[in-house]
């Protein structure tokens, strides 16, 4: 089978593909949302037409409110973002915002959120990461249990986590690569997205570990003797198929969302199709090769 | 076979009962916030001045207070949660929830009073009932005596007038002091008990009462003293509460969410059933039908739990749609193994479903403890997203095995023909 066969080429791919994506998390930052540093967003629609928004820039410097950020958004609104603001805070920006009533506005959407609430959510998210790893890891060594010849149960959890790791790091690099050009923040939503790739890609994970599994219970039970390495071919290019298409139905709702969705969970889609795709690579290109060089390693030693 | 037809059967006649549910006016959708548009209001508790054991007591209380403070002001069906301190946050929350609320100034000012307790003296002469403008100062003169002056509330029945309930007051010195002589002033005068701003109780007093114990007799049913005893306890504690989050939706951003988010639905669902029917033939077909009944089973769980849909909730049901076909796929994929290996139809489509079970097993596992790790991760954005993601898993399970092993067997099964050959076999090639 290619797979296990190049190996090494799809080894080289998926370092180059985690570097770059280091490199982006460093080079760019992560942009938090309020969400995790604290801060307000308000969205106001006008209903006539909108400010000039260069007027309205220099009205919010005026206030002793800090740095804001403000974005036109749709035909008639726009997007202020700002530290956190006090209730009387809240109530001159607005009014700056409609020019003391002479431009009428709705408040679409007013989020405000402290910094201590922010940065424990940061802190909930971080342990969250690590939980559904361990717990994942340690389901993968429960449920291969059984298995010791050739490779330790545990091996195969160790494969896992290192496609783990891997979906992990990719999509989040491109996310922030893409945020970096067309705006968006790293959210609670974007970590969402992360945990359910991480749950998603074990799934595909588990398809061709299981046939290798099943492989060499028969080659035991038959006592045929067979290499490894053709054994993990086998299963790879026997579940080729299911691996894909399970993906592709998945891929088909995302698209769909994406598209249709609405703005709220656009970006959330966005890293969801990163993640199925990489993740789907993983389970494929790096997992169950690494099974065969964990293999070798240990007949190395 | 003849068993599984008229399963069949009862599955389709489900499946049109749960259609008819669904678009049905009972067990309404319940919507979140970010859809039905609203706001959330987020509080944190000053629990410094009060001791460890007394915090869980004193912030139902202060729910309690708000809840009754929600209520004046007329929101319809607010949600009031308390969120304790926990591993990860020193602070005890309140998170109110106020939908269809946008104007939010006058809500704040009012919840956010720190609850208070007092003892007034009615005014004489009143004889109009209280209007809608009048204030507590038009009843009831202020003495002074405050819910800082109380040391604790303890219920008790009265022995003599039959085990009726009656509750208990005890001062502190200073207390005492101030009780005994407002009334030994004002014998016969009403006493009232305010909390928040209004009259939980209106007794008499009868005699001066010294020694900084005051009894309350009313017509209490045992749960009501219960409820004054635990307001006057912890609702007589100063408990400040700051404002740390809010959030606010309008009411049109919410509705294009939602209509976004049925119309991807939508899009999705003939997506993944166009590509299950155009690979998997007449197999795909049954898991459109077995997708369908998914559908409608989640939204109906949805209608009945219920559960509250957020945008994040919808997203997750979209993408479960995906993935509940996965076990199809793992099953037809197997089957389409099997018949190769030579085994007849009906034996491959046993083999297929038995095989694929143990791979669908465990990856439904990961995904369920995903499912929980994001549960517990908790806003509510993300809870959303988890259960429906949940509630997705464990429903799929069902209708991807029960519900497409019983339309399979259902079907005829001579498998010689090329007919037949084609209608159960896969993808591009022969």
């Amino acid at each position: 089978m290619f797979v296990v066969k190049y190996r090494k080429i799809f080894y080289s791919l998926s370092a180059i593909l985690m570097v770059v994506s280091l490199w982006a998390m460093f080079y760019f930052g992560f942009n938090f949302g309020i969400d995790f540093r604290g801060g307000t967003i308000t969205q106001v629609s006008y209903q006539a037409d909108r400010p000039e928004q260069t007027e309205l820039d220099e009205a919010l410097k005026g206030l002793n409110i800090g740095n804001h950020v403000l974005q036109p958004t749709g035909e008639q609104g726009y997007v202020l973002r700002t530290k956190e603001l006090t209730n009387e805070e809240k109530e001159t920006v607005l009014s700056i915002l409609s020019q003391n009533n002479k431009n009428p506005l709705t408040v679409e959407k007013y989020d405000s959120i402290g910094p201590v609430v922010g940065s424990e959510l940061k802190n909930k998210s971080y342990t969250a990461l690590a939980i559904v790893i361990l717990c994942i890891v340690l389901f993968i060594t429960y449920a291969f249990r059984k298995v010791s010849q050739p490779v330790a149960s545990w091996k195969f959890g160790m494969a896992t986590i290192v496609a783990l790791l891997h979906d992990v790091i990719i999509p989040t690099g491109l996310f922030i690569i893409y945020i970096h050009y067309n705006g968006g923040e790293i959210d609670v939503l974007f970590v969402t997205a992360i945990l359910a790739i991480l749950g998603y890609s074990v799934h595909d994970t588990i398809v061709v570990f299981d046939r290798v599994r099943e492989h060499l219970r028969t080659n035991r039970e038959k006592s045929t003797k067979e290499n490894f390495e053709t054994t993990v071919g086998k299963s790879v290019s026997e579940t080729f198929g299911r691996s894909i298409n399970t993906s592709v139905t998945i891929f088909l709702v995302l698209v769909a969302l994406y598209f249709l969705g609405g703005e709220a969970t656009q970006n959330f889609a966005l890293v969801l199709l990163f993640g199925i795709i990489v993740g789907t690579y993983s389970s494929i290109f790096v997992a169950s090769p690494l099974l065969v060089t964990l293999e070798k390693l240990q007949k190395k030693s | 076979m003849k068993k599984y037809r008229s399963w069949s059967v009862v599955l389709i006649l489900a499946l049109a009962f749960f259609g008819w549910f669904i678009t049905s006016r009972f067990f309404p959708f319940r919507l979140g916030l970010d859809l039905a548009g609203g706001t959330q209001l987020t509080y944190k508790a000053d629990t410094a001045s009060i001791p460890q054991a007394d915090i869980s007591g004193a912030m139902e209380t202060l729910k309690d207070v708000i809840e009754r403070r929600v209520n004046l002001f007329g929101v319809s069906e607010p949600v009031i949660q308390v969120e304790g301190a926990g591993a990860f946050s020193r602070e005890n929350r309140l998170i109110v929830d106020l939908p269809g609320v946008t104007e939010i100034q006058e809500a704040i000012t009012l919840i956010g009073q720190t609850p208070t307790l007092e003892f007034r003296l009615m005014k004489e002469g009143i004889t109009s009932a209280p209007t809608a403008t009048s204030t507590l100062d038009d009843y009831f003169v202020s003495t002074g005596l405050t819910g800082r002056f109380l040391s604790r509330a303890i219920l008790e029945f009265n022995n003599q007038s039959g085990g009726e309930p009656i509750v208990s007051l005890q001062f502190n010195a200073e207390g005492s002091e101030l009780f005994s002589k407002i009334t030994r002033e004002n014998v016969g005068k009403v006493l009232a008990i305010i909390l928040d701003g209004e009259p939980i109780t209106t007794p008499v007093i009868r005699e001066e009462i010294t020694g900084g114990k005051a009894v309350i007799s009313g017509n209490f049913n045992p749960q009501e003293a219960k409820t004054l005893v635990r307001n006057l306890n912890y609702g007589a504690l100063p408990l400040p509460i700051e404002l740390v989050g809010t959030q606010t939706i309008g009411p049109s951003l919410g509705t294009t969410a939602v209509n976004a988010g049925i119309k991807a639905g939508m899009w999705g669902f003939i997506l993944v059933a166009l590509f299950l029917i155009l690979w998997y033939r007449l197999p795909g077909f049954v898991a459109t039908i077995a997708l369908s009944m998914y559908v409608l089973i989640s939204l109906a769980v949805f209608k009945l739990i219920p559960v509250t849909l957020t945008a994040a909730g919808i997203a997750g049901f979209i993408l479960s749609i995906g993935m509940a076909v996965d076990a199809n796929i793992l099953i037809f994929e197997r089957m389409k193994e099997e018949l190769k290996r030579g085994r007849s139809l009906t034996d491959a489509i046993h083999e297929g479903f038995h095989r694929a079970w143990l791979s669908i097993r465990d990856s439904n596992i990961s995904s369920l403890i995903t499912a929980l790790v994001l549960f517990w991760l908790g806003t509510s954005a993300v809870k959303g997203f988890a259960l429906t993601f949940g509630l997705g898993v464990l429903i799929s399970m069902f209708t991807a095995i029960t519900v497409s092993r019983t339309f399979l067997f259902a079907l005829p099964q001579k498998g010689e023909s090329k007919v037949s050959k084609f209608l159960f076999g896969s993808g591009f090639k022969k």
